[in-house]
């Protein structure tokens, strides 16, 4: 057993990281908004809303993938449309971004719901009090007091986009290159002969990934709660 | 610029019907908690859209349901001081105290920074988190942040109520330069007569969600109909006056307009008008000039209203040249004095009854 990583797993940690770091950007603006609404609006249908949000935690992830693959393939409704407009999802590494930010959107809604809910409305109204409009308010008072909790949002995803597995596979196969994120990858270094060594090295990597991203994290939310509370 | 103040609003069980105004000086919303003292305040403010009425500030509309007119908060530009302080967390005291400029209208002028931290003492805090200060402190940094915000007028709900006794004395006065110095209409919510009496040139007393007296802070505290609101011992009368002289025994000598009255020594250059609350229960009464007392405060007048409470006690009000003047006695001396309307009668002060807290700058 070799220590360093041959090509072909650097080929799958490097798109691992890739896929998992647009996954959790790009449902960052959409999961904050979400969270937003569910914490503090009332409105029709706010319960099919949070169980459409929390449907992929609970469904079996290959069927996820399968509804995906319904939707967003090349003969699904909205497949169809986006390849017009010329962006191509299924069997390419951004229908495991698609798949990665599905998967783990809950978790990033949920982390921010509870931040959100945990801010005191008052200090909102006695923003507003001292003119702030809306937007303003959101920005100068509720954005950093919600930081700690949308670091751990983030970082939740990131750690949930890294493993996923099911969703990914059935979405857009097990391309090299492509769609071999590291959970595929050590999948099907574990099917070939002699690939053993190979799943371990990935194995490991799996695991200093999710270990460095969690000590980020910890770190940046420490300090960001540090800034609120401090004295 | 005068708030004018006239609603209608349901919650729940409780019904609210106001109507008052509060012109230019501190106007008092007096009451019991559970009055909806707060929920007036929150009107005015727009953090609660009343169900009928309407709200104007120096003429213009706040709210008015019939016009479907209701000022978002922001746009409203009220200095509101919260009974809580609600400071931001996250901010500096500086960033705490600076947040409202940035939203105030271009061309809007008011107190600066150091200004406004000079006149409420926070100079040295102002690099420090608000999790670090005391309530004294945290209460005087949350007016301060109402005032820099370029108000057109304070609201200010219970800033006190949250303070023990030695905070509430260390803020005091710096609510009465805060009155002398700045022109803005306050609205003072406060259960505290003593605050009231001291502060307040207005009162409008508020008792379950109406009301019930609205006038001179003179008028309504001498009131006895509004005993029943402000509580036998905290009952009283203020007196305006004006600093005669301070006597080399230990003793000030003002002037009120019924007479002279002798106190333990107070601030204040001869000249410097004063406002003396007079607890009614402090007050004793004389049919005829008394002599040989060694009560050195004694005021003729005339009696003006008598009124039953529901124990022994009787209140009487008393007209001492142009002032009011409350006394509580009991029922069995007023039958003895003869106690009727118009009738004369002379009022005994101990000059050591009165505390130097009850005597304030007006």
């Amino acid at each position: 057993m070799t220590a360093s990583l041959g090509p072909e797993e650097w080929q799958a940690v490097a798109l691992s990281l890739k896929v998992s770091f647009w996954a959790t950007l790009l449902s960052l603006p959409p999961g904050l908004f979400i969270a937003y609404a569910l914490a503090r609006w009332q409105f029709w249908g706010k319960q099919v809303l949070n169980g459409l949000v929390h449907l992929p935690l609970i469904l079996p992830p290959v069927v996820t993938g399968y509804l995906l693959l319904l939707v967003f393939g090349r003969q699904g409704l909205a497949g169809a449309w986006l390849e017009s407009l010329g962006i191509v999802l299924a069997f390419r590494w951004t229908g495991a971004v698609l798949a990665a930010a599905i998967m783990a959107f809950p978790l990033m809604v949920r982390a921010m719901r509870l931040a959100i809910e945990a801010v005191d409305p008052r200090l909102e109204a006695a923003a507003a009090t001292l003119g702030a409009p809306r937007i303003a308010v959101f920005a100068t008072v509720t954005l950093p007091l919600i930081l700690p909790g949308l670091i751990t949002g983030a970082v939740l995803a990131f750690a949930k986009a890294m493993g996923e597995f099911g969703a990914t596979i059935t979405f857009v196969s097990n391309i090299p290159g492509q769609t071999r994120t590291l959970p595929t990858a050590i999948y099907t270094f574990l099917q070939v002969p002699g690939g053993d060594a190979a799943a371990l090295r990935l194995v490991l990597v799996s695991v200093i990934v999710a270990m460095a991203a969690l000590l980020v994290s910890e770190l940046l939310a420490h300090r960001a709660s540090r800034r609120i509370n401090g004295a | 610029m005068s708030l004018e103040v006239d609603f209608r609003h349901r919650q729940g069980d409780f019904a609210l019907a106001v109507a008052f105004d509060a012109p230019d000086g501190i106007t008092a919303l007096f009451g019991r908690s559970g009055a909806g003292k707060t929920s007036v305040v929150n009107a005015i403010a727009g953090l609660l859209a009343p169900d009928a009425g309407r709200i104007t500030l120096g003429g213009t509309a706040l709210f008015d349901r019939a016009a479907r007119c209701n000022l978002p908060t922001w746009r409203r530009r009220l200095g509101y001081v919260f009974q809580d302080g609600r400071l931001f967390p996250h901010l500096s005291v500086r960033q705490n105290m600076t947040y409202g400029q940035r939203f105030a209208p271009r061309g809007s002028t008011g107190p600066t920074l150091d200004s406004v931290a000079e006149l409420l003492g926070i100079a040295p805090l102002l690099d420090r988190r608000p999790g670090g200060l005391s309530g004294g402190e945290k209460q005087r940094v949350a007016i301060g942040r109402a005032l820099l915000s370029r108000p057109r007028m304070l609201l200010m709900d219970e800033p006190l109520a949250a303070l023990d006794e030695a905070r509430k004395a260390e803020i005091l006065p710096y609510l009465e330069r805060l009155r002398d110095e700045t022109a803005l209409p306050i609205l003072y919510v406060s259960h505290s007569v003593a605050e009231v009496a001291r502060l307040a040139s207005r009162v409008v007393v508020l008792e379950n969600g109406h009301v019930a007296r609205a006038g001179p802070a003179e008028q309504v505290l001498s009131d006895p109909g509004m005993v029943h609101q402000i509580g036998l011992r905290e009952a009283g009368a203020v007196l305006p006056a004006t600093v005669a002289r301070h006597h080399a025994d230990g003793l000030t000598e003002l002037a009120v307009s019924g007479g002279r009255l002798f106190l333990p020594l107070t601030k204040g250059a001869p000249g410097t008008a004063v406002r003396v609350r007079v607890l009614a229960q402090d007050v004793m009464l004389a049919h005829s000039a008394p002599v040989g007392l060694s009560a050195l405060n004694i005021l003729p007048g005339k009696v003006v209203s008598l009124r039953d409470g529901d124990g022994p006690g009787v209140m009487v009000q008393i007209a001492c040249g142009d002032d009011l003047l409350l006394a509580r006695i009991t029922r069995r001396s007023a039958q003895a004095l003869g106690l009727a309307p118009d009738g004369p009668v002379f009022a005994v002060i101990k000059t050591v009854a009165i505390a130097r807290s009850d005597v304030s700058r007006s």
